[in-house]
C-alpha cells in the first residue's frame, strides 16, 4: 500500500499498524526504514541530526576564529596540525579567517536554525499535534530532506578546493561575491556556496508547501485552527513566511550567476580590480542585490525565531501547568510578525545611501514590528506569574529564551532607528543583537524542543542533571560572550575584522576580546554534555515508562510509547478542546480529547479563544 | 606546561559532571522519581534567583569597567553626531526601563512559583485589559523614538550646508583616496576605465585626450590634489563624495558617529562638521595617540581589516598650510608639466590651465553627459 493511500484512508493504515503492531516493519528495509524513509518521524530526526552535526562544525569555526580575534599575539603551532595550510606560523591567515565567519554565518543561519530547528520540529511535530497519520506529501518531505542532504555534501566540499570556500561574508554581497579577483574565495568556492544555498532553498520551499499543506487540509476531527498548539503555529507560519521569500533570494542567487559566468551587469558596473584592470560591466547595480537578498534575509530571521517562540510558548505551558496567557494574542502577534517582517527589509540598509523618504517609511515599519514582539514577551511573563513551575531542562531553557530574547530584541529598538543605526551599522552592536536574539534564543528553542521532546522521538529520557548544566553554563555563557560586545559595538569597533591591534581607535578591547574568546571555548566544550546526552540516551536512556510524561494536554502524548508509521494505532482522536487547559476546575490536566464536560466552567472556553464552534457552546449553554 | 594542565583540569571536570549526573540517576531510583524530581526543582529555582542577582552585579560591573572604553564618554565629534548620542541616551533610558523590569519578573516568577506540592496554578488564560495596555503603550513609546530618530535622519541625510567644503573619498582594495579640489574648486572629471596606477592615475582623472573612450582631457583636474590621509577644518562643514572602484567599501566614522557605503557604480553623500582638531581631542581624553580613524566598515575581502585612513582635524590656517604643500596628482604623472621642474620663464603655465577651466567648464559637463 502506497503512502497516499495511508493517507487518505486512515483505516487501512490502522489495519497496518494496528492489528499486529509493527506490522509495517516486515514491508519495509532498513533503508526505506532510516534513510529514505517517508515517515515525517524519521525525516524530522534526521533533520536533527544533520543540524547538530552543523552546529558542532560551525560552532568549532568560531571557536577557531575567535581564537584569533582573541589572542592575535599568540601562536598557536598545533593549528597547523589541525587546519593545513590554513594556518601560518601559528596564526590562521585572513583568508581562513573569512571563510570562517562566512560559512560559520551560513552553516548557522540555514542549515542549522532554519533545516535543523524548522525541519526537525515542523516535520515531528506537525502530524502528531494536529493528529494527522503523515504529511501531505510523504515523498516531498523525504525529498526536502534530500536536497538538504545534498547542499551539506556540497557546502563541505567547498573545504577542499584549492582556493578555499567562500569567505565574503553570509550575505554574499556583489560585486566582492561575484568576481574571483577580487576574492580568492569568489573563484569555485562561490559557485559551490550557491549552488548549496540553491538546493537548500528547493529543500525550504518542498518542505515549506508540504507544512502549509498539512496544516491546512490534515488536522483530525475538531482540531480547528485555534485549537492548534502553539509550536505548531511556530512552524505553520514559519513555513508561509519561508514559501514567499526564498524565491526572491533565489532569483537573487541566479542573477549573481549570470553576472558571475555569463556576462551580465545586474549588479557589476564601473569596476577596476587591481591587477587586472577595467571590467567591461556597466550600468548594473550592486545594492539591488541587498534588496534581493535581505527580501529573504529578513524574513529568514522569522523563520528562525518563529518555531523557537512556539515551542517555548508550548513547553513554558505545559511545565507551568497554567493556560498559555493570551492564546490569540500569541497566534494574532505572530500573524503580524509575518506580515511586517516582509516590510522591513531595508533597515539592513540604511547607510547604502538609499532614499531618505524611502528610509524613514522602514524605520516606521521596523520599529512597529517590536510591537508584536513585545505583546509576546509580556504573555510570557504572564504565563509564569502563579503559576507551579516544574523546571525540566526544556521548561529552564524556554525560560532562558525568554531572558535572551529580551535581551536582544530590546537592541533592535536602537538599530531599527536609522540615526542610530548610521552609527552601529556594521558594528559588534549588530553581533551583540542577533547573536542572542536569534542565535542564543533560536538555540534555546531548538535545545528546549528537543529535551521535551525526546522521550516521543526515542522512547527514553534524557539525563536531567546533565541537562541543567548544560543550561545553567550556556545562559552564563552566552551573557558574557555576547553582552560585552555591545559595548565594543558603541566604540564603534567594526564586525568582520580579522585583528583590531593595529586600530588606535579599538585596541583597548584586546583584554575583552580575550575573555570573550575564553568564553567562547567554555560555552562550546559544554555543548558536549549536550551531545552526549543525546547520543547516550538514545541508546541507554531511562526508558519511557508512561505515554505522556509531562502530563501534557497536546495530541502527540496520545500515540504510543513507540510510535509506528501511522502515528495513532487505532482510529485518530477527536479533538473537543484547546490544548491549554492546565489547572482549570480543579484538574491539573484536561488533554485536547476530553470532551467539554458539563463540570467544565465555561469561562475561557469562549469561541473566540477555544474555536469550538457554536452550537457546541450553545449546546452547552442550554445545559447550563 | 599549562597546556597540560587546562586539559587535566578540563578532564577533571568533565569526570565529575558525569559522575554528578550518574549518581543523580540512581537517587532517583533509589529515593523514587517524584522526591528527586522536588529536590532538583529546588535548587534551579534558588539557581533563578541567584543568576538574577549575579547578573545584576553583572551588568553593572560591566558596565564601570567598559563604558570608559567607549566614544560615548567625550562625546561626539561632530555637530551632527550629538543627535546620535543624544537619542542614543533616549532609547537607553526606555529600553532600560522594560529590560531590568522585565528580566527581574522573568528570574523573579521563575523563582516565586516554582513548584509546590499542595499549589495549584492559577487559571488565567487572557485578559483584556492587560493586553490592550501592553500593546498600546509600547506603540506609542515607539511611535514617540520614531518621530525623534526621524527628524535627526531627514537632517543627516539632507543638503549639505552652503559653506561644506567638499573631499571626494574612494575606497578600493584596501585603501582609500582623498580626493581635493585644488586651487578653481572644481573637481576634474574621473573615468573607471583611465584608472592607471602604474602612470600615477590611481583615480582615473581625465589628463589626456582618449580618442578610443571619445574624451577630452579635463583641464579641471589638472589641479586636483590627492592624499591619503583626509584633512578636516574645525567647524567647517565637510561634504564627502565617496565612491568604490571595486567592490562595495564603507565609510565608517565612529568618533563622527556616522558612515556611508562606498559603492561602485552608484556615488553616495555624507556631510558633517567636525567639532575638535585631533589636538583638542588629545587634551579631552588624554590620550597622546588619540586619532581620528576612517574604518571600512562593510566586508571587502581578506585586507578589509586594515583599510584604514586617518583623519587629521586642524584650524583653518593649518589647513591652509598644509594644503599649500601638497602638489597635484596630474604633476606626479607629467613631471614636465611641474613648474617647480620647469624654467622661470614657464612660470604662467600654472595661470594657463587655470583660465583655461573655466572656458572648458561647460564643454565639460556635456562631455559628462556624453560619457555615461
Ligand atoms: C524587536 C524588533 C527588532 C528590530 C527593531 C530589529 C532591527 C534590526 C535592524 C535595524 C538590523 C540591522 C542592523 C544593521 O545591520 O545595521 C537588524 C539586524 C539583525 N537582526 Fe534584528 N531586529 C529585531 C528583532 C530581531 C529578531 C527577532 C531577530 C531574529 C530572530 C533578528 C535578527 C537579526 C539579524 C540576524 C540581524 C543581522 C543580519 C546581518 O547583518 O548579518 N532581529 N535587526
Ligand atoms: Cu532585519
Ligand atoms: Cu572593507
Amino acid at each position: 500500500m502506497n503512502n497516499e493511500a495511508v493517507i487518505q484512508t486512515g483505516a487501512a493504515a490502522l489495519h497496518v499498524a494496528g492489528d499486529h503492531g509493527e506490522a509495517h516493519h516486515h514491508k519495509q528495509s532498513f533503508i526505506t526504514k532510516y534513510i529514505f524513509s517517508q515517515d515525517h518521524k524519521t525525516i524530522g530526526k534526521q533533520f536533527l541530526i544533520t543540524g547538530i552535526i552543523w552546529a558542532c562544525i560551525g560552532g568549532f569555526m568560531s571557536v577557531l576564529f575567535r581564537l584569533q580575534l582573541g589572542f592575535p599575539d599568540t601562536s598557536f603551532p598545533w593549528l597547523s596540525t589541525v587546519i593545513g595550510h590554513w594556518a601560518k606560523n601559528g596564526h590562521i591567515t585572513p583568508e581562513a579567517f573569512y571563510s570562517l565567519t562566512t560559512i560559520h554565518g551560513t552553516v548557522m543561519i540555514f542549515f542549522v536554525l532554519t533545516g535543523g530547528l524548522s525541519g526537525t520540529f515542523a516535520n515531528f511535530l506537525i502530524p502528531l499535534q494536529i493528529g494527522a497519520r503523515d504529511m501531505a506529501s510523504p515523498l516531498m518531505n523525504m525529498l526536502s530532506y534530500w536536497f538538504f542532504f545534498t547542499a551539506s555534501v556540497i557546502m563541505l566540499s567547498s573545504f577542499f578546493v584549492q582556493t578555499g570556500p567562500f569567505a565574503g561574508g553570509w550575505t554574499a554581497y556583489p560585486p566582492l561575491s561575484a568576481l574571483g579577483d577580487a576574492s580568492p574565495g569568489s573563484k569555485t568556492g562561490m559557485d559551490l556556496w550557491l549552488a548549496s544555498l540553491i538546493l537548500f532553498v528547493v529543500s525550504q520551499l518542498l518542505a515549506g508547501l508540504n507544512y502549509i499543506s498539512t496544516v491546512l487540509n490534515m488536522r483530525t476531527k475538531g482540531m480547528s485552527m485555534m485549537r492548534m498548539p502553539l509550536s505548531t503555529w511556530g512552524v505553520f507560519l514559519q513555513a508561509i513566511l519561508g514559501v514567499l521569500s526564498f524565491p526572491v533570494l533565489f532569483s537573487g542567487f541566479i542573477l549573481l550567476i549570470f553576472d558571475r559566468h555569463f556576462g551580465t551587469s545586474f549588479f557589476l558596473s564601473d569596476i577596476y580590480i587591481n591587477g587586472v584592470g577595467a571590467l567591461p560591466h556597466e550600468g548594473g547595480n550592486a545594492i539591488l542585490y541587498q534588496h534581493l537578498f535581505w527580501f529573504l534575509g529578513h524574513p529568514e530571521v522569522y523563520i528562525v525565531i518563529l518555531p523557537a517562540m512556539g515551542i517555548a510558548s508550548e513547553v513554558m505551558s505545559t511545565n507551568g501547568r497554567k493556560p498559555i496567557f493570551g492564546y490569540s494574542a500569541m497566534v494574532m502577534s505572530m500573524f503580524a510578525i509575518v506580515v511586517l517582517a516582509f516590510l522591513v527589509w531595508a533597515h539592513h540598509m540604511f547607510v547604502t545611501g538609499m532614499n531618505p523618504f524611502l528610509g524613514s517609511i522602514f524605520v516606521l515599519l521596523t520599529l512597529l514590528i517590536a510591537v508584536p514582539s513585545a505583546i509576546k514577551v509580556f504573555n510570557w511573563l504572564t504565563t509564569l506569574w502563579k503559576g507551579n513551575l516544574r523546571f525540566t531542562p526544556g521548561m529552564l531553557f524556554a525560560i532562558g529564551f525568554v531572558s535572551v530574547f529580551i535581551s536582544g530584541g530590546l537592541t533592535g529598538i536602537y538599530m531599527g532607528n536609522s540615526a542610530i543605526d548610521i552609527h552601529i551599522h556594521d558594528t559588534y552592536f549588530i553581533i551583540a543583537h542577533f547573536h542572542l536574539v536569534m542565535g542564543v534564543a533560536a538555540f534555546f528553542g531548538m535545545f528546549c524542543g528537543v529535551y521535551h521532546w525526546f522521550p516521543k522521538m526515542y522512547g527514553r529520557h534524557m539525563n536531567n542533571t546533565l541537562g541543567y548544566i548544560h543550561f545553567w553554563i550556556t545562559l552564563v555563557g552566552a551573557y558574557l560572550i555576547f553582552w560585552p560586545m555591545h559595548y565594543e559595538g558603541l566604540a564603534g569597533m567594526p564586525r568582520r575584522y580579522y585583528d583590531y591591534s593595529t586600530w588606535e581607535s579599538f585596541k583597548q578591547f584586546g583584554e575583552l576580546n580575550k575573555f570573550i574568546s575564553i568564553c567562547v571555548i567554555i560555552t562550546f566544550a559544554a555543548q558536549f554534555l549536550f551531545l552526549f546526552n543525546f547520543f547516550h540516551s538514545i541508546f541507554k536512556g531511562r526508558k519511557m515508562t508512561v505515554k505522556n510524561p509531562w502530563k501534557s494536554n497536546a495530541l502527540e502524548w496520545t500515540t504510543p510509547i513507540k510510535v509506528g508509521h501511522g502515528n495513532w494505532p487505532g482510529e485518530i482522536p477527536e479533538v473537543h478542546r484547546w490544548p491549554y487547559d492546565y489547572s482549570k476546575d480543579g484538574h491539573d490536566f484536561i488533554p485536547q480529547t476530553v470532551p467539554v464536560g458539563e463540570e467544565d466552567n465555561p469561562a475561557y472556553t469562549s469561541a473566540a479563544f477555544t474555536g469550538i464552534k457554536v452550537e457546541e457552546e450553545q449546546k452547552r449553554g442550554v445545559k447550563a | 606546561m599549562s597546556m597540560f594542565f587546562t586539559i587535566a583540569a578540563f578532564l577533571l571536570i568533565v569526570i565529575v559532571i558525569f559522575q554528578i549526573a550518574k549518581a543523580s540517576e540512581y537517587v532517583s531510583v533509589l529515593k523514587g522519581e517524584e522526591q528527586s524530581f522536588k529536590q532538583s526543582n529546588k535548587v534551579n529555582g534558588a539557581l533563578m534567583i541567584v543568576f538574577l542577582i549575579l547578573g545584576l552585579i553583572g551588568v553593572y560591573w560591566c558596565n564601570k569597567l567598559l563604558y570608559p572604553r567607549t566614544t560615548l564618554v567625550e562625546g561626539s565629534a561632530s555637530i551632527e553626531g550629538e543627535q546620535v548620542d543624544h537619542l542614543f541616551w533616549i532609547t537607553l533610558i526606555l529600553t532600560g526601563i522594560v529590560f531590568f523590569a522585565t528580566q527581574i519578573l522573568l528570574f523573579w516568577f521563575a523563582f516565586r512559583y516554582q513548584y509546590k506540592e499542595n499549589k495549584k496554578a492559577y487559571y488565567f488564560p487572557h485578559n483584556n485589559t492587560m493586553e490592550i495596555i501592553w500593546t498600546s503603550v509600547p506603540t506609542i513609546v515607539l511611535l514617540i523614538l520614531i518621530v525623534y530618530g526621524l527628524r535627526s535622519w531627514f537632517l543627516f541625510t539632507g543638503d549639505a550646508p552652503k559653506n561644506a567644503m567638499q573631499v571626494e573619498v574612494t575606497g578600493h582594495q584596501f585603501q582609500w583616496n582623498f580626493r581635493y579640489p585644488g586651487a578653481d574648486g572644481v573637481f576634474g572629471k574621473k573615468y573607471f576605465r583611465d584608472i592607471d596606477p602604474a602612470n600615477s592615475n590611481t583615480l582615473g582623472l581625465i589628463w589626456k585626450d582618449n580618442g578610443a573612450l571619445k574624451q577630452k582631457a579635463d583641464p579641471a583636474c589638472f589641479d586636483d590634489i590627492i592624499t591619503g590621509t583626509l584633512y578636516l577644518v574645525k567647524n567647517k562643514p565637510v561634504e564627502l563624495l565617496i565612491n568604490s572602484q571595486d567592490v562595495i567599501h564603507d565609510v565608517g566614522l565612529p568618533q563622527f558617529r556616522l558612515k556611508m557605503d562606498a559603492v561602485p557604480g552608484t556615488p553616495t553623500r555624507l556631510w558633517f562638521t567636525p567639532k575638535y582638531t585631533t589636538e583638542e581631542m588629545k587634551k579631552i581624553t588624554g590620550n597622546p595617540n588619540y586619532t581620528y580613524e576612517l574604518a571600512c566598515d562593510q566586508l571587502c575581502g581578506n585586507g578589509h581589516y586594515s583599510m584604514r585612513a586617518v583623519i587629521e582635524v586642524v584650524t583653518q590656517q593649518e589647513y591652509d598650510v598644509i594644503m599649500a604643500k601638497q602638489k597635484p596628482a596630474y604633476f606626479a604623472a607629467f613631471p614636465d608639466k611641474d613648474p617647480a621642474n620647469q624654467q622661470p620663464a614657464a612660470t604662467d603655465s600654472t595661470a594657463a590651465p587655470a583660465a583655461a577651466t573655466a572656458a572648458v567648464r561647460t564643454t565639460r559637463d556635456t562631455a559628462a553627459l556624453a560619457l555615461r
